[in-house]
């Protein structure tokens, strides 16, 4: 158990931990407590079920016990692994170090803020039970081990002691956050074994079931506490893994088993609504389907093209007016209900055609300026709606009122508002509008990806890249732009024409630039930049984050924009390119290409 | 070196008067310039003469106030998109590749006028698609082959070294199938070695039958590569000839040097030289080297304005160039 590996072995005697604690003790101290952790997740931590999940049981975790569990778990592995025990090897390719650091922290994380929420809420220590200790000490106990394994130290520049204390504090905290970046680094991968084919496939599948349930968790936490555990656990395990090396490797299978990849992960999302029971959740997973595919579709805008729309969301709305307004609503002045394939049709349409109208006269203008521009007319857009009510204008939105009452979508007598049986599963009307949802996803992620990889893609992203070297090659600038437009609200026209049969309702007041709660066109643009620009999984891992925070996290109230402004700002500040970066980033980062470059802001 | 028969020789591109004035500066005057089929045209000049001005109208980034601009008996249109599809393509003095995309598709970015799939064939893909596509990735790798970088299709372009990002913008100006190419500063900044194997390589675009219209301060480079060779100063043409003609012409001498001066430099001209050099470190941005001071010198001569003035102009007239295309 204490050979050491190749990878320790290399450390030299300078580079010590955080901790001054020998290698081995560390090493074993980190090991030992994620197996503890695992172990103390099993006790009872409080000794009243009045603090949600309950946590009194012995021998069964409940709520944020099974996160810490998962941080423990994933702990023990690594510090298994890190020991280079045959069998774990493939879980660390690119060192386990850095991994075991990230788990560590994320079991101390979620243990430490459980029982500092339990004291809090029950008012006292008194409530803990010794289970609530014992989880306490020995996550702190893993996490000492963890800080103490010694990583290469960077070379430090002393602060000029000329300098203004405040200039020398500046430099000490330079220093800190170089040594906390070298302490978490991480080898170069090693490679991968090379699998049969069958066998990666069915890695990607496992993996996304997986996927799947920490979504599914995460969108089902029924209570905040647990959300905020799962926001912790999922935060640290997500960077865990990516510093073990293992995100890289599966973003390399599925790069390898494209269409594989596409389809189980459609299946998966697909399978979501089976698991919930009641419409609750199935409500929230449809509406951020909706949200992430809007943000796929302003990828194409912004992402792919580089132009700055600050009026996205206009689009969204022009699809679900059209759509309500032709479909029956009592509050239409049309009084007509053509089926939903034609709404869903016309919602598109109108919205291309939108697109055009606003496009033809804005993309003449570049940057900034193509900025304001766009935001506003996204909010004359909603300004229109609010007045087109038969006082201010003609008749046709029913003004601040909305256009309620929007019927149930009937697809060839599928009446999505009614629940169905399908294969011993019950189907709601959530789970009904889920899945066609992800039809329309489908559609537009068929639609980004083909686009992309086109004679038009390409122009898009030379235009993004230097407009007037594009248009020296040839590329009409002007159209091109046009075309991006006008796709990109055709995509949103889509979503929106489902959104108005989800919602019942649509009203101005869902369209603005900014809000508390998406969609809006600034959350949109925050998802696109958050998930990662020009990727089709980063808008939608983004769309969902910031679709679930605002809804899970209801006590923040009014500072919501504010923590999530701070939020947005530290993750831009560790991760410039986004969740999940381009491909060309891993291109860019891949062993035999000549010297790695610096990333640009976006990451593309 | 090589003199083609111009007798027979088709004219590609006729420059008739072109002349681009920018509010009160005339950046380029009245210049007439043609180039005819396998031929190879050097455009020299001091910096500041108007010579990127002059290829930015030629490639429709500006549209010139007077004159005009035939390709092949036709007068190009004003749009930079245009002039790419009739046949004219050219190379940027500060590079300007796509510099996250691979090098392949840089050169496929080239291409884009000569191929016609559009949105709906790309998302529909029709059998169409994929043959254009491949057609399209087959000429880019027989142009990669011919610079030379065939080996590096899938490396970003921003990971090349300078020289090859030289070569790599040539590739992709030569995707779009032109007639004529217009070579803004090949070699700036290349070593000996590259300077020739880019010469070696402007021969061989010669050799396809492509008309080759080269800007540049390198005088070997020029006069071995070159038919004929026009000198632009001040925005106007001041000779045109082959290359040993131009060499030894005495105006073209004075343009870059500037007059040889005569009589003995007493301590009162020599104090007038320094009051001007401390004055023109003071009003230029970017520190003039030897060439620019006599051409700045030139422009006090030529000017009935306050000295200080001129100076400003002289600068603003690097900017422009230096900064083409933002401009417009």
């Amino acid at each position: 158990m204490t050979t050491i590996t190749a990878d320790t072995a290399k450390t030299t005697a300078a580079d010590t931990g955080f901790i001054a604690i020998p290698e081995k003790t560390a090493r074993l101290l980190a090991t030992a407590g994620g197996i503890l952790t695992v172990i103390s997740c099993f006790l009872s931590w409080t000794w009243t079920a009045a603090f949600p999940g309950d946590l009194t049981v012995y021998g069964y975790p409940g709520g944020l016990q099974w996160l810490v569990l998962i941080g423990g778990a994933l702990t023990t592995v690594f510090g298994l692994a890190s020991y280079g025990i045959k069998g774990l090897r493939w879980l660390t390719p690119a060192g386990a170090d850095a991994a075991l650091k990230l788990a560590a922290l994320a079991a101390f994380a979620t243990a430490w803020y459980t029982i500092i929420t339990i004291t809090v809420t029950l008012g006292g220590v008194v409530n803990l039970e010794p289970g609530g200790y014992i989880v306490a000490v020995v996550t702190l106990l893993a996490l000492t081990g963890a800080l103490a394994l010694p990583f290469e130290r960077p070379a430090l520049d002393a602060p000029d002691p000329d300098d203004t204390p405040w200039e020398q504090r500046k430099h000490h905290l330079g220093n800190t956050w170089t040594t906390v970046k070298a302490a978490l680094a991480t080898d170069t991968p090693r490679p991968a074994r090379t699998l049969p084919a069958w066998a990666e496939i069915l890695l990607i599948a496992a993996v996304l079931a997986v996927t799947l349930g920490v979504f599914t968790y995460g969108i089902t936490t029924p209570y905040q506490e647990l959300f905020l555990g799962f926001l912790i656990t999922a935060g640290f395990g997500f960077a865990a893994l990516n510093k073990a090396g293992l995100l890289a490797r599966f973003t390399a299978l599925t790069a390898k088993h494209r269409n594989v990849a596409l389809v189980g992960a459609f299946a998966a999302a697909a399978a979501f609504p089976l698991t919930q029971t009641d419409d609750q959740y199935a409500t929230l997973g449809v509406n951020i389907l909706i949200f992430a595919t809007v943000a796929l579709g302003l990828n194409i805008v912004v992402g792919l093209t580089g132009l700055l729309d600050l009026g996205y969301v206009a689009f969204l709305g022009v699809g679900a007016y059209t759509a309500a307004l032709v479909s029956g609503s009592p509050n239409s002045p049309f009084g007509v209900h053509l089926p939903f394939w034609a709404a869903i049709l016309l919602g598109a349409a109108a919205s291309m055609v939108f697109g055009v109208l606003i496009g033809a006269p804005t993309l003449r203008l570049r940057g900034d300026y193509l900025a304001i521009v766009t935001l506003g007319f996204g909010e004359i857009f909603r300004i229109s709606m609010n007045n087109l009510d038969g006082v201010s204008g003609p008749d046709l939105t029913n003004g601040p009122n909305g256009i309620a009452g929007v019927p149930n979508v009937d697809l060839f007598g599928f009446d999505f508002g009614a629940n169905h049986t399908i294969a011993g599963f019950t189907v709601g009307r959530f789970a009904n509008y889920f899945l066609l949802m992800l039809l329309v996803t489908l559609i537009v992620i068929m639609v980004f990806r083909r686009s992309a990889e086109s004679r038009i893609g390409r122009a898009w992203v030379a235009i993004r890249e230097d407009e007037t070297a594009a248009e020296a090659m040839g590329i009409n600038g002007f159209r091109v732009k046009l075309v991006a437009f006008a796709l990109g609200a055709t995509l949103a026209g889509l979503a929106g024409a489902v959104q108005a049969h989800v919602n019942y309702t649509v009203t101005p007041d869902q369209y603005v630039f900014a809000n508390a709660v998406p969609p809006n066109s600034a959350f949109l643009l925050a998802a696109v930049v958050l998930g990662g620009m020009g990727t089709i999984s980063g808008p939608l891992v983004g769309g969902a984050l910031l679709f679930m925070i605002p809804n899970k996290l209801q006590f923040l109230g009014e500072y919501q924009l504010l923590v999530f402004g701070i939020a947005l700002v530290i993750l831009m500040r560790l991760r410039p390119e986004g969740l999940i970066p381009n491909r060309r980033n891993q291109l860019e980062l891949r062993a035999d290409l000549e010297a790695p470059t610096v990333l640009g802001k976006t990451g593309v | 070196m090589t003199t083609t028969t111009t007798a027979t020789a088709e004219t590609v591109l006729d420059a008739r008067g072109v002349t681009m004035r920018f509010g009160g500066l005339t950046a380029v005057k009245n210049v007439d310039l043609t180039v005819r089929s396998g031929e190879i045209v050097g455009l020299i000049g001091p910096n500041g003469a108007g010579k990127t001005t002059f290829f930015n109208c030629l490639t429709g980034l500006y549209i010139p106030t007077e004159g005009e601009v035939r390709y092949k008996g036709t007068v190009l249109p004003p749009k930079s998109y245009k002039v790419t599809a009739a046949g004219i393509a050219r190379t940027f003095q500060n590079i300007r590749l796509f510099n996250n995309m691979t090098v392949l598709e840089n050169v496929l970015v080239g291409r884009h006028t000569r191929t016609k799939e559009g949105l709906w064939s790309a998302l529909l893909r029709l059998p169409s698609f994929g043959r254009a596509e491949q057609a399209s990735r087959e000429r880019a790798m027989e142009l990669l082959e011919f610079i030379g970088l065939d080996h590096k299709a899938e490396h970003l372009a921003r990971n090349l070294p300078y020289g090859e990002q030289r070569k790599l913008e040539i590739a992709r100006a030569l995707a779009s199938d032109p007639g004529l190419i217009l070579l803004d500063e090949p070699t700036a900044g290349m070593n000996p070695q590259e300077t020739r194997t880019t010469e070696e390589l402007i021969f061989a675009i010669r050799d396809k039958g492509i008309a080759v219209l080269v800007i540049e301060h390198d005088m070997r480079f020029i006069f071995n590569l070159c038919d004929r060779v026009a000198c632009l100063v001040q925005g106007e043409k001041l000779i045109e000839g082959t290359a040993t003609e131009v060499q030894s012409d005495e105006r073209v001498v004075a343009a870059y040097l500037g007059e040889p001066f005569e009589g003995a430099p007493g301590a009162e001209e020599v104090a007038e030289v320094e009051a001007a050099e401390a004055s023109q470190t003071a009003e230029a941005t970017e520190t003039p080297e030897t060439p620019e001071a006599a051409e700045a010198a030139e422009a006090t001569e030529t000017a009935e304005a306050p000295e200080t003035a001129q100076v400003t102009e002289t600068t603003e007239a690097h900017s422009t160039t230096s900064t083409d295309g933002e401009a417009k």
